[in-house]
């Protein structure tokens, strides 16, 4: 049966057996009667798959759910039916021509959505007039056009992705885009700024990419925030660069437009979760405001013209090294046909003895290693000790202080140039967008600890 | 002062939903301490919150006030008691089971029939009091029932639910919270709109705390429960008076609500008369007057004093402060003369009910925060700017006017606000959550919100309830408080030790002491339903002595009955000493040991009373006073009922030599 038409969705076994005996299905408005005389009025909604197959999940009257047992059910009569309807109001998007035009790109992340209160389901909104209905502040703005590139999670993201997304983005400056805004989920944000940092170079015009860390069906979500700081910064920011703007602070305060290539979510579930590597934000970005932070930065210029340049080879990976780590790892990267290796290693970039043969194999197998930090912020220094040089030697690349994620990305779309050895370690030790910077300011970096005397009163006279 | 109702008549309608704290030691989703309160912070989160679309793509009513408001919300975040579930910046952990335990215990007590599967579901609150922006919550139990005054009182659900923060401010546009009592587990009870007069509202109060306290696994203490009580008239609508800290409160409080809404009734039906049956029939329409009241008599209207004002009270602009130079605006009301001074509480009028509105609304909290046309300050010069006013506004003898004052974006809102109070007005009594005054009056706290904001909990999965953890929890369930009272009533302990025994968690110590030391039940509640009190209230600490100690003292009463007639004695000194036994400081004291030859004193002590004896010819004065110089020294050791004897027989014993 088309699981979209099933009209008992989610149930299986036993209970789909009684639901059928009692000739109700989802979305049956019922009045449900169980062994102990108690009444449920209510409608019954669809289960998830992964749930037993002994209950029925009833939308009471007041709003809240339950779950009955379905040997327990005496009576279940049909008092009426109550489809849900996915329909998200629109209200069209006023056009104002002297404003700004932004494009929104949309990869699945939902920024805005529509709740459905009977299910919980989030249902996105994604055209100008859904986003209007959501998110009125938008309109005061810029005139925005809505472009949904494809729906995935963000953790489905993947190469194929980024080249549809780079072309995208080349046809809407094509078109007169004065700023581009790409919704995308919060988990690989940080790859994907990194990558189009790579395969969009010298846009005339602010490409900003932003999610959210707290569903935009919730109250406190700081998705609303986020996309009025977002499409601010595509609209209006002297900042032509690939950038992820997020929450600076958890508080509702003002969001930081992080450098694409520099960047990554620091907190599994924090509204403040990204931050800038081994150096500072561009720029504080609020409602009102632009607070420039770092002035090195491409200006906008909207006669510049951009080069799209989408290639990649996903035979590339990331080796996160650990004491003791195995060397037919890499032997099997080998075997399996990797071309690119992106070793994560300790302190200044580091990998244990009984793991340089393996190494030898690869790089003399025509595998490009190159090595990065696992400690996230700092240079891969491999001169400073022996197991650094006997490395070098070795054939690996020390990448400075590009972060490890950044260097992965980079490294999948250099070897979709070229596999020449000699050529992939001059791209890959040339920045093209500050992945690598010359030198790292002191406030760069910045993990306060808690506890402290004086971490704690810079926390107590600051919003959090 | 109270006018009367009879509320048979109006149909007075009550139902309550009692908030109970269960004792857990962690929180419901998060493994945060429960109970652990702090008046310190170290951490501050600022916050805001917006509207989600209902299902109807419209916004429900309550969130688009929130909304309206623009109110800054402020976290005051501690980290012995907060973690990052509690500021919204961590996904809910698995809900404690221990918390669905309890809940289970406490709907078995109320008779209910519990839930096969619990689901957790998201109740929208925008006020900010929970950070997230809806409050967690499941129903466990449904279809109770508990025995109340020869009828039931049914009990339409039982929820579990995450406690909120505790309010701390609210100023102007920003609001307050400390963190700390967030999160905790807290069980809702709803009865049935059973109850058919203020008194039995007070009554089913008490009735549902004795059962929520009956099992000792709840809190006690302040804040630990807490209720909303609903009321309704006849043609009027639910209105939820929130937070009634003590039962006390509860009858003058539903009894000025039902006045109210009968009021406003009255208020409607004459609005009808005037031709106000709707939004569209109402035109209400503002102008900014400032220039007007430029030089005003009325002192506080100055701009100076607005001012002053908001320097005096720390009102900060973009916190507190709303948006826009001050202004003070004018809304005529045609047609109303008369509906603001019309009465709706005791001791209240209509005004009452706009100046709430605008205080939330538009943020607006000086007092008083209006004037209008049927109160006008009654000074030099203030008559003729009512009359300028009047002529600026156009208007007629008809018309009523209202002035409101502050930032002039706030000024807006309170005029449209004052429009849609008069449109809800034409309808007759509109759906609102009041809060309580001691004094017995509500005011305006927001609009009660619908079914439409709830909506499925997608962080947390279901958890099942099977028949075999219900039965568990049923085989070692609490006595229930009726039942506990009939079996006190039997053995003597009269119906309000009882209730004090149940309410201050006491029945189950008693029970447990009269089991384990063979003493009566009734002697055991009467120490610590009576005599205790005493001492408590003395500031003896009674309450910090072990279990232990009592029961040594309950054995020791068993064994040797006498030593009951010293029990105050005996508290103190365990009290003083609460290490050590009990038999010890019996032991000490020679207590419950007959001193040998204590009859030897009797005539000494009858010499000493008729010499003390203002009427020496009086012969039961004189045998009081001996008793009285002899007791102290026996007690706890010789019955008193023995030493009376005795004295009695020596004095008839002086009288026959005397004879």
């Amino acid at each position: 049966m088309n699981e979209m038409n099933d009209p008992l969705k989610g149930y299986k076994g036993h209970a789909r057996e009684i639901l059928v005996k009692f000739d109700v299905k989802v979305w049956s408005d019922v009045r449900a009667t169980n062994d102990a005389g108690s009444v449920f009025e209510g409608v019954i909604l669809p289960r998830s798959e992964s749930f037993d197959d002994l209950h029925v999940v009833m939308k009471l009257k007041n709003g809240y759910n339950v779950g009955l047992h379905v040997d327990r059910l005496v009576d279940v009569i049909e008092v009426g039916y109550k489809e849900a309807k996915y329909k998200i109001p629109e209200k069209e998007f006023p056009s104002r021509p002297t404003l700004p035009k932004v494009t929104l790109l949309g990869t699945g992340g939902t920024i805005a959505s529509r709740l459905d209160y009977r299910t919980g389901a989030v249902i996105p909104a994604f055209t100008p007039g859904e986003l209007y209905g959501a998110v009125p502040e938008l309109a005061d703005i810029c005139n925005l056009t809505t472009k949904k590139i494809f729906g995935v999670f963000s953790e489905n993201m993947a190469m194929e992705n980024y080249l549809v997304l780079a072309r995208a983005i080349g046809e809407e400056i094509a078109a007169g885009a004065d700023g581009i805004v790409i919704g995308h989920g919060t988990d690989t944000m940080g790859h994907t700024a990194a990558i189009l940092s790579f395969m969009v170079q010298n846009s005339p015009v602010p490409i900003v990419l932003v999610g959210s860390q707290r569903s935009s069906d919730r109250p406190s979500s700081d998705a609303a925030l986020n996309l009025i700081h977002s499409v601010r910064t595509a609209a209006y920011s002297d900042i032509a660069e690939v950038v992820i703007c997020m929450f600076g602070p958890t508080s509702d305060r003002y969001g930081l437009l992080h450098r694409g290539t520099r960047c990554r979510k620091m907190h599994s579930s924090y509204r403040s979760t990204f931050r800038t590597i081994g150096d500072i934000p561009l720029a504080m970005v609020s409602p009102t405001s632009f607070t420039i932070l770092n002035d090195d930065y491409r200006r906008r210029d909207r006669t510049r013209v951009p080069v799209i340049d989408p290639v990649y080879d996903d035979r590339t990976t990331i080796l996160y090294y650990y004491p003791g780590m195995n060397p037919d790892l890499v032997d099997a990267l080998v075997e399996k046909g990797y071309h690119g290796i992106v070793i994560a290693g300790t302190g200044l970039g580091h990998v244990n003895k009984p793991l340089y043969p393996a190494i030898k194999r690869a790089t003399e197998a025509g595998v490009h290693i190159v090595m990065a930090v696992q400690t996230i912020w700092g240079f891969a220094q491999m001169y400073v000790y022996d197991t650094g040089r006997d490395l070098m030697d070795l054939g690996i690349v020390p990448l400075d202080n590009m972060i490890p994620e950044t260097a992965l990305m980079k490294l999948s779309w250099v070897l979709g140039h070229t596999r020449e050895r000699a050529e992939v370690m001059r791209m890959m030790t040339t920045p093209i967008a500050h992945e690598i910077t010359p030198r790292e300011p002191h406030n760069g970096y910045l993990v306060m600890q808690g506890g402290l005397p004086e971490t704690e009163e810079w926390v107590r006279g600051h919003w959090k | 002062m109270f006018p009367t109702l009879d509320y048979a008549e109006v149909g007075f309608v009550c139902g309550l939903e009692v908030h109970q704290q269960l004792l857990t030691p962690t929180k419901l989703f998060c493994r945060c301490p429960a109970g652990l309160y702090t008046e310190t912070h170290d951490g501050t989160v600022l916050r805001h919150m917006r509207p989600t679309l209902s299902e109807l793509g419209e916004y429900d009513g309550t969130a688009l006030m929130e909304f309206k408001t623009k109110k800054n919300i402020v976290y005051l975040l501690n980290v012995k008691n907060v973690c990052t579930y509690e500021m919204d910046d961590t996904p809910p952990f698995l809900v404690n089971q221990q918390a669905i335990d309890v809940a289970i215990e406490q709907c078995l007590m109320l008779g209910c029939d519990i839930v096969d599967e619990v689901h957790i579901a998201r109740k929208q609150y925008l006020d900010g009091s929970i950070p997230t922006g809806f409050q967690r919550t499941a129903v466990v139990g449904v279809n109770g029932k508990i025995p109340f005054r020869g009828r039931t009182l049914s009990v339409t659900q039982v929820t579990v639910e995450e406690d909120s923060c505790r309010e701390v401010r609210d100023r102007g546009h920003c609001i307050v919270w400390r963190a700390d009592r967030l999160g905790m587990p807290l069980i809702e009870t709803v009865t049935g709109a059973d109850l058919r007069t203020p008194d039995e509202v007070e009554e089913a109060i008490l009735l549902i705390g004795r059962v929520c306290r009956s099992t000792g696994h709840v809190r006690t203490g302040l804040g630990a429960s807490r209720q909303d009580v609903n009321v309704s008239v006849r043609g009027g609508r639910r209105v939820e008076i929130k937070g009634v800290p003590k039962a006390g409160w509860a009858p003058r409080l539903v009894h000025g609500e039902a006045w109210r809404q009968v009021n406003l009734l009255k208020l409607r039906d004459e609005l009808h008369r005037r031709g106000f049956t709707n939004a569209d029939s109402l035109r209400v329409e503002s102008q900014d007057v400032t220039q007007l009241f430029a030089a005003t008599e009325i002192p506080y209207l100055r701009p100076e004093a607005w001012e002053r004002w908001i320097e005096d009270e720390k009102m900060r602009p973009g916190f507190e402060i709303g948006k826009g130079p001050y202004r003070v605006r004018a809304a005529r009301l045609p047609g109303l003369a008369g509906t603001l001074s019309w009465p709706t509480q005791p001791e209240h009028v209509f005004a009452h009910e706009l100046a709430g509105r605008v205080r939330v609304i538009a943020g607006l909290d000086q007092v008083p925060n209006l004037l209008h046309s049927e109160a006008w300050p009654d000074a030099r010069g203030t008559r003729s700017e009512l009359k300028r006013l009047r002529g600026r506004l156009r208007c007629g003898p008809d018309d009523a006017i209202v002035v409101v004052w502050g930032p002039e974006e706030d000024t807006v809102t309170a005029c449209e606000e004052i429009r849609l109070r008069y449109v809800d007005a034409t309808q007759g009594v509109p759906n609102e959550t009041r809060q309580p005054f001691v004094d017995g009056s509500t005011d305006f706290e927001r609009i009660l919100p619908g079914p439409d904001r709830m909506y499925p909990d997608t962080d947390s999965p279901p958890t099942r309830v099977t028949r075999e953890r219900v039965a568990l929890l049923k085989s070692s369930l609490s006595e229930r408080p009726w039942d506990r009272e009939r079996r006190y009533a039997a053995v003597g302990v009269p119906v309000s030790t009882a209730h004090y025994l149940i309410r201050r968690g006491g029945a189950v110590l008693v029970d447990r002491l009269a089991k384990e030391t063979g003493a009566a039940v009734r002697d055991v509640a009467f120490l610590f339903g009576e005599r205790l009190k005493g001492l408590r209230r003395a500031s003896v600490p009674v309450d910090a002595i072990p279990e232990e100690r009592w029961a040594e003292l309950l054995r020791a009463f068993v064994a040797t009955p006498v030593l009951k007639q010293a029990w105050e004695q005996i508290v103190l000194a365990i009290a003083a000493t609460p290490a050590r036994a009990v038999g010890d400081l019996l032991a000490e004291r020679a207590l419950g040991v007959e001193p040998p030859a204590w009859r030897a004193g009797i005539p000494a002590a009858f010499a000493a009373a008729t010499e003390k004896a203002y009427r020496k010819e009086d012969a039961r004065l004189v045998r009081r006073l001996a008793f009285a110089s002899l007791m102290p020294g026996l007690l706890g050791r010789v019955p008193a009922s023995e030493v009376e004897a005795a004295v009695t027989r020596a004095a008839n014993g002086v009288a026959e030599v005397r004879a």
